[in-house]
């Protein structure tokens, strides 16, 4: 559906995206992963024919995006990270206006504009002037708007940002709902949102794919020791407690995650879970130990370990 | 429908739902009768011709003024708020986006000219107007309009900001109205080129008397396609930027 080479895109001097390449396939969910900055959304607008990249080559449904973007936006909901929504109008009348901008048929527009709204649950708010919708809401017709025409591919740029945990989980249904019938392309830094909806992701860091695969592959490859995260916690200064425990047996590293006066994050791979040991070791070598835990999960931590060079002190 | 007429429609459905719209049309109505009742209808006694010429060229100032902050929202606005991608990402021409907003201010503008037609009623009441006056006059609106519209939207798609959009087609308007001025400072041949360049003096004038030439109509035309052009250009531009 998607084949990407080469793409590389410049602002001014400064490169947003470096040598990207990745293919899609259709009826695909694809989760695109990276920190704020990390190219996401300028890969997105170039997909979405909204900017045109510096080189590479991009098709979509066999068809070049530079080449042919008239075409390739016929195929192409987009909804980019600010949903594009004009507040004076109400739901109905805005998703109208985009069904024919478009090109549904006249015929089509009242049925498919009925379709999204039933798809993206705002058809309660057909009359409701956008501008007094909440954000949920307004996120929901953005979504609508992107599926109005029934492309065959979707990209939404960070969905579920700004929603609530409830709302979050509502969106994550129907983007999963939108399997098969879509090909779907959905950005996020939130990684628990990224494994549970999408079939395979593509990590992305400083303008590169760190990483691509579906979840069990990405963390096979890149299980260095982390098999088990730990976060603790110590009231002293990090320099003790970090001797203490790189020291313990099983434990591959420790790294310094945040530091305030009188309480040090501590973030500790290891490969079993040493907890226990741990604190131990601490309240024995005069540490005073505030909280441990296990860490979050597998993939965060992979994510964390991806794009860790450039962002954390290790 | 077409794309183009799509994209008016809205644009001109904003207008008539925002305040801006009716804030800009009330401004001009207000100060264009206050000038035709000071200037154009005071003073010595005068014929209903004259009376009429005067109208026009207030109102001509008026429809320059109001065409900069009609237009100043066209693309500043969209881009503002990030609902231009709505369009640019759909499958509509840039041209297409461009004019179809050009015609919405240049729509809205006729409106507001339309409501104008009360002065010269009023010229009638007590003396003569001659249809071919009136309608070769607000022909000459129209024109100057559109070819500042067309600035205008050039300037909005410069601007960042609805204000740096106004400044942007308020200096480019000054400036081609303005161009007379050189006609005096310079010789010829660019005293001549001075003075078919700029905006208003030699080109309204006719129209002002109640003549149409050709050459003036086609002026303005040009300017209008040639404002269009470089905006679409600039939109163009933007999607390598």
């Amino acid at each position: 559906m998607i084949e990407v080479k080469g793409l590389t895109k410049y602002y001014g001097e400064r490169p947003a995206i470096r040598d990207l390449s990745f293919a899609i396939d259709k009826g695909e969910v694809i989760g695109f992963l990276g920190l704020n900055g990390a190219g996401k959304s300028t890969t997105l607008k170039i997909l979405g024919c909204v900017l045109l990249p510096t080189t590479g080559d991009v098709t979509v449904d066999g068809l070049d995006i530079a080449r042919n973007p008239h075409e390739v936006r016929r195929r192409i909901g987009f909804l980019p990270d600010q949903p594009p929504l004009y507040p004076e109008m109400t739901v109905g009348r805005y998703l109208t206006f985009v069904a024919r901008l478009r090109g549904v048929s006249a015929g089509d527009v009242a049925k498919r504009v009925a379709e999204a709204e039933e798809r993206t649950a705002t058809r309660g708010v057909h009359d409701d002037p956008i501008g007094s919708l909440s954000h949920g809401y307004r996120q929901r017709v953005g979504v609508a708007q992107a599926l109005v025409h029934r492309p065959k591919l979707l990209i939404l740029d960070e969905p579920t940002s700004g929603l609530d945990p409830r709302q979050i989980v509502e969106m994550r249904s129907m983007i999963r709902d939108l399997r098969g019938e879509h090909t779907v392309l959905l950005s996020s830094h939130i990684l628990s949102e990224i494994s549970q909806t999408c079939d395979r992701l593509l990590i992305i860091q400083d303008g590169e794919i760190v990483d691509q695969g579906t979840e069990d592959e990405i963390a096979r490859r890149n299980q260095r020791s982390a098999a088990v995260t730990i976060e603790v916690d110590v009231a002293s200064d990090p320099d003790a407690a970090l001797a203490v425990v790189t020291k313990l047996p099983g434990v591959a590293r420790a790294v310094v995650m945040k530091q305030a006066p009188g309480l040090t994050s501590l973030r500790v791979e290891a490969a079993t879970d040493v907890r226990a040991q741990i604190a131990r070791a601490l309240v024995t070598g005069g540490i005073d130990l505030v909280r441990i835990d296990r860490g979050q999960g597998r993939l965060e931590a992979i994510f964390l370990q991806l794009t860790e060079s450039k962002e954390m002190p290790s | 429908m077409n794309a183009t007429l799509l994209i008016a429609q809205r644009e001109l459905g904003t207008y008539l739902r925002s305040m801006t719209g009716y804030v800009i049309a009330a401004i001009l109505l207000l100060v264009d009768g206050l000038l035709f009742n000071a200037l154009a209808l005071g003073g010595d006694d005068k014929l209903s011709a004259a009376v009429l010429a005067n109208f026009f060229l207030y109102t001509s100032g008026l429809t320059m003024i109001s065409s900069v902050f009609i237009s100043m929202r066209l693309v500043a606005e969209e881009r503002q708020t990030g609902t231009l991608v709505l369009l640019t990402s759909s499958p509509v021409k840039d041209g297409q986006i461009i004019i179809g907003k050009f015609l919405s201010g240049l729509a809205f503008l006729a409106m507001v000219l339309a409501l104008t037609i009360f002065m010269p009623l009023l010229i009638r009441v007590n003396g003569k107007v001659s249809l071919g006056h009136l309608g070769a006059g607000y022909l000459g609106l129209l024109l100057l309009g559109s070819a500042s519209m067309a600035i205008g939207t050039l300037g909005s798609t410069l601007g960042r900001t609805q204000v740096l959009a106004a400044i942007f087609s308020g200096c480019m308007v000054t400036a081609m109205v303005l161009c007379w001025m050189l006609v005096h400072v310079t010789e010829r041949p660019l005293n001549d080129l001075f003075a078919s360049l700029a905006l208003h003096n030699k080109h309204f004038q006719p129209f002002q008397q109640g003549t149409i030439h050709l050459r003036d109509v086609v002026y303005y035309l040009m300017v209008t396609v040639v404002g269009l052009f470089a905006a679409i250009r600039v939109m163009e531009a933007r999607r390598w930027r």
